[in-house]
């Protein structure tokens, strides 16, 4: 075995295996995760030099992270993924018929100090894992594989407005249970 | 004039793709007058930075180190691997 690889990994190991629990948040499927990266590596060895080699390995396990992201969906059945009664209408739980709010949203910021910043990020990290199993699925491929809503929208095979309405619910579920759980009084 | 329920959707929108220039018009005349969605805002915002912020405490923990078993693992794969080729 070339002696690249291994440096690669005793250099960069531990990184690429933070990376990929950052977004998978479990370690079998994160260590899973970087042997698919140094595969890759070594099979496909594309390294140019004009980035830096942490640089390109983390490239090739965004990718990872996100096929493995896609099997997980699409073990579910379809109808459990896409909500395709996703329409405007479906929307109207948060206000009422003239389209005031019904509950005001209360302000809330990010806390400062680190012990209660690290409460409000677990709030948050909880507040994510209870979204619905649709909503949960196109909410991680925006906001924390970071896609565009174009390359969403191939992957889950869904419209632009379908995307949209998806991606309003469960940024609206989002804020309102981090606003029952965190706001306090 | 918007009411919060079209307001709140543009701004959902706007973090996926630029508003247009009427729609950026009526957005901010709405939010120059409506408190609430201003809080939806910040709320949106705030979120979003807690998603990056839960991301690089785990990234910048250099405590998380990939287990040794699996370090040995990737290595007898890689191994092996080259082998087969």
């Amino acid at each position: 075995m070339s002696n690249n690889v291994n440096d690669w990994l005793n250099d960069h190991g531990d990184y690429l295996y933070r990376f990929a629990l950052a977004r998978l948040k479990d370690t079998h499927q994160a260590e899973d995760a970087v042997q698919e990266t140094m595969l890759a590596a070594i099979k496909n060895n594309s390294f140019e030099g004009d980035s830096s080699i942490r640089t390109w390995l983390t490239g090739i396990l965004k990718h990872k992270i996100i096929d493995m992201q896609r099997k997980l969906i699409r073990e579910q059945p379809v109808s459990d993924i896409i909500d395709l009664d996703a329409t405007d209408e479906s929307m109207d739980d948060f206000f009422d018929k003239t389209g005031h709010w019904l509950d005001k949203p209360q302000f809330f910021d990010m806390p400062d100090h680190a012990l209660e910043q690290s409460q409000f990020l677990s709030v948050l990290d909880a507040c994510m894992q209870k979204l619905p199993k649709k909503l949960k699925a196109i909410f991680m491929f925006r906001h924390v594989h970071e896609m565009e809503n174009e390359n969403i929208c191939k992957e889950l095979d869904i419209t632009p407005t379908n995307a949209w309405v998806m991606l309003y619910r469960a940024r609206m579920g989002l804020r309102k249970c981090l606003e029952m759980n965190w706001v306090k009084g | 004039m918007l009411t919060c329920k079209q307001a709140s959707q543009l701004i959902s929108q706007s973090l996926d793709h630029p508003l247009s220039w009427y729609e950026l018009m009526q957005l901010r005349l709405h939010l120059m007058m409506c408190g609430a969605c201003n809080r939806f805002k910040k709320q949106l915002n705030i979120l979003l930075i807690g998603l990056r912020k839960i991301r690089t405490n785990i990234e910048n923990n250099s405590a998380i180190q990939l287990p040794l078993d699996a370090k040995t693992r990737i290595v007898e794969k890689l191994k092996s691997n080259q082998h087969s080729q």
